[in-house]
């Protein structure tokens, strides 16, 4: 796949994507932040092994669980943090917060706090692609409790008949919030409801970058030909709660502890040493410099300035 | 040379045309708006000039193709969506009070969404209870929307044309009973601006604010009071939000009193925030009688004619309110 830089660059933001979330998991415990957000420990290797895949001018659109496809998608983690302080200099200067993380002008097309709420957004970024002879496609990231929601098979269907340049990228980490799929759907894989809409669906699994990465470049090259939309599963997992009040009632430490052995930072890292790409201690300090860069950047977004009391009133229309 | 009349439905239809000509990022998606030419015919003739990529039928999929045209117009598209009876925008609920409408605000007014919503509202076809709803309070009652509700062939071309150039989600709200209604209409472009009342009426005695549908029933209402020597002034808001009250405070301040004329359910329509508006501030010295609303009644639509005619607004009602108001003896209202 790509070549060594760029595979050391995919470690790095894995390793960025854990270490902001785990700073965030800290503040929330240490009181230091209001509101909540939802951690993507676990699943890191699902957003960058995608978004590696896509190239200029195309769009995700990301979920509430959505740092790690914003870290992927190349957003600076020093506006992230200001957003999750409340900054005026955040991304959505102090609106949105860890929900709403967006960048429409570089086609970050926003997280989003509705679960299935962003598949239709998905579906009219790749309108747009295809009415305007773009060659371009958008990956839809949404979790497995999407996939019950209505505008899954509104969406999944009319981009089906469309033909339109979107990669439904489910992530499957097991739990919508505390319902196991296993309960809250009666097939084997998500993947299978894409015969439902006459598109292919593919399982992969997402602690390993290189399949996600692979899967997701077979679907954009297919969407980019005018063959229309998949529907790609990513069998993946949040070792963290579902949101920082979750007291984890709902599965075991064990269980947790069993997916934490594939961790997905580790697998790649270990693959980029067989690959002779990097050395452990290298490794090592690209884990140290990460985890700084995100100190420093909570750091610094906690001197940015608050947000004007009347900016409250403002941009409501444009 | 003669001035033209056609009809609301092809003064839409040919606001539509005009902004798909002028604009190729304009474009038209819901069911049935192709060949069949929508449920009330007002796409009629479109896809035969404008192909069906950009005259669009759709699944019966409302939240889908709200969805899809959200996220078009977050791309810079200017996407017209047409929902059959306005009472299938409960389908799309989510895509417009929590995407559409938030989506710029959320962000930090970075991104915008400048799409319309067309939708037919409104009672008197006898389609019972889930095709004759009024539910445009809902969307006046979240903030990041516009809603508009023309009353007449010119209004509805040049509102029409404003919404679609409107940076902002307009929901636009046509009737099925104005549909045939004739009016004259300018075959050039122009544009109505949003959020501007329209006197329609002028008169000293009392002050009738009213909207759509209802804005004729006032003005037959109006006839039937000037022959019984009450000179009403009426004034059409047109757009519901964000909404012209100070076009009502002008008008009170001359007559000192207030009706207000709405198609939809009495309990927290925006008629009440109509009243609000004036009662709560400096205007409510202006008034010389408490103001009254005529309203739908607080109950779904029923099928039978006569109980349908029963629960809605009629120019008999809007007489008898006015009536009730002008009276010299205190406390007769409606």
């Amino acid at each position: 796949m790509q070549n060594d830089g760029k595979r050391v660059e995919l470690l790095r933001q894995m390793l960025l994507s854990r270490h902001f979330d785990e700073k965030v998991n800290d503040l929330y415990a240490e009181g230091k932040v209001h509101g909540t957000a939802h951690f993507y420990v676990g699943q890191e290797s699902v957003a960058v092994g995608a978004i590696a895949a896509l190239k200029e001018g195309d769009v995700i659109t990301s979920t509430h669980r959505g740092h790690g496809h914003a870290i992927a998608f190349g957003l600076d983690v020093d506006r992230m943090a200001a957003e999750l302080l409340g900054q005026a200099t955040g991304y959505c200067h102090g609106k949105g917060g860890s929900m709403h993380i967006a960048d429409v002008g570089a086609g970050m097309l926003g997280a989003n706090g509705i679960v299935g709420g962003s598949m239709g957004i998905a579906c009219g970024a790749a309108w747009a692609f295809k009415r305007r002879g773009q060659d371009n496609a958008a990956i839809c990231f949404f979790g497995e409790g999407a996939t019950n929601e209505g505008i899954f098979h509104e969406t999944l269907n009319m981009a089906a008949i469309w033909k339109l340049p979107v990669v439904f990228l489910c992530e499957n980490n097991q739990y919508g919030m505390s319902m196991s799929v296993k309960k809250a759907t009666a097939i084997e894989n998500i993947s299978d409801r894409a015969s439902a809409y006459g598109m292919p669906g593919v399982t992969v699994a997402g602690s390993t970058l290189d399949e996600v990465y692979n899967a997701t470049r077979e679907a954009l090259e297919r969407a980019r030909a005018g063959e229309g939309p998949t529907l790609m599963e990513a069998i993946t997992y949040r070792y963290l709660g579902h949101s920082k009040s979750d007291a984890n009632l709902y599965r075991t430490r064990e269980e947790i502890a069993t997916w934490r052995k594939q961790d997905p930072i580790q697998r790649f890292a270990t693959v980029l040493e067989g690959e002779g790409v990097l050395e452990r201690d290298e490794w090592r300090k690209l884990d140290e410099e990460t985890r700084l860069r995100i100190e420093e950047a909570f750091e610094k977004a906690s001197r940015e300035p608050d947000p004007q009391p009347e900016s409250a009133l403002e941009d409501v229309y444009a | 040379m003669p001035e033209r009349e056609i009809t609301y439905r092809e003064a839409v239809r040919e606001a539509m045309v005009g902004a798909m000509r002028e604009n190729d990022e304009v474009f038209l998606m819901g069911e049935d708006v192709g060949v069949y030419g929508g449920a009330f015919g007002v796409s009629r003739g479109m896809i035969e000039e404008f192909g069906e990529e950009r005259v669009v039928d759709t699944p019966i999929s409302e939240a889908g193709y709200v969805g899809l045209c959200t996220g078009a117009a977050l791309m810079g598209m200017r996407p017209i969506a047409e929902i059959q009876f306005s009472d299938f925008m409960t389908h799309c609920m989510d895509q417009l009070v929590n995407q559409a409408a938030k989506i710029r605000y959320m962000f930090g007014g970075e991104g915008r969404v400048p799409m319309v919503v067309r939708t037919p509202g409104g009672a008197g076809t006898g389609a019972a209870a889930q095709h004759s709803q009024s539910l445009e309070a809902w969307f006046v009652h979240t903030p990041g929307l516009k809603v508009v509700m023309p009353s007449t062939p010119y209004d509805a071309k040049g509102l029409l044309l404003s919404a679609i150039d409107d940076p902002n989600t307009v929901i636009f709200y046509e009737h099925k009973l104005l549909y045939n209604k004739k009016g004259t209409v300018p075959e050039e472009p122009y544009r109505v601006p949003l959020g501007e009342a329209n006197v329609s009426r002028i008169g000293d005695d009392v002050t009738i604010v009213t909207a759509g549908l209802m804005h004729h029933y006032v003005l037959e209402a109006a006839e039937a009071l000037a022959d019984a020597g009450v000179e009403a002034e009426v004034v059409d808001l047109r757009t519901l939000s964000p909404m012209d009250d100070a076009a009502v405070r002008r008008s009170i301040e001359k007559t000192g009193k207030l009706v207000v004329v709405e198609e939809d359910v009495k309990t927290a329509g925006w008629g009440a925030e109509v009243v609000s508006r004036i009662v709560e501030g400096e205007s409510f010295y202006s008034l010389d009688r408490a103001p009254a609303r005529v309203a739908g009644a607080d109950v779904p639509i029923p099928y039978n004619r006569d109980l349908e005619a029963h629960v809605r607004p009629t120019p008999e009602k809007v007489v008898e309110a006015v009536r009730n108001l002008v009276d010299a003896r205190k406390g007769v209202y409606a």
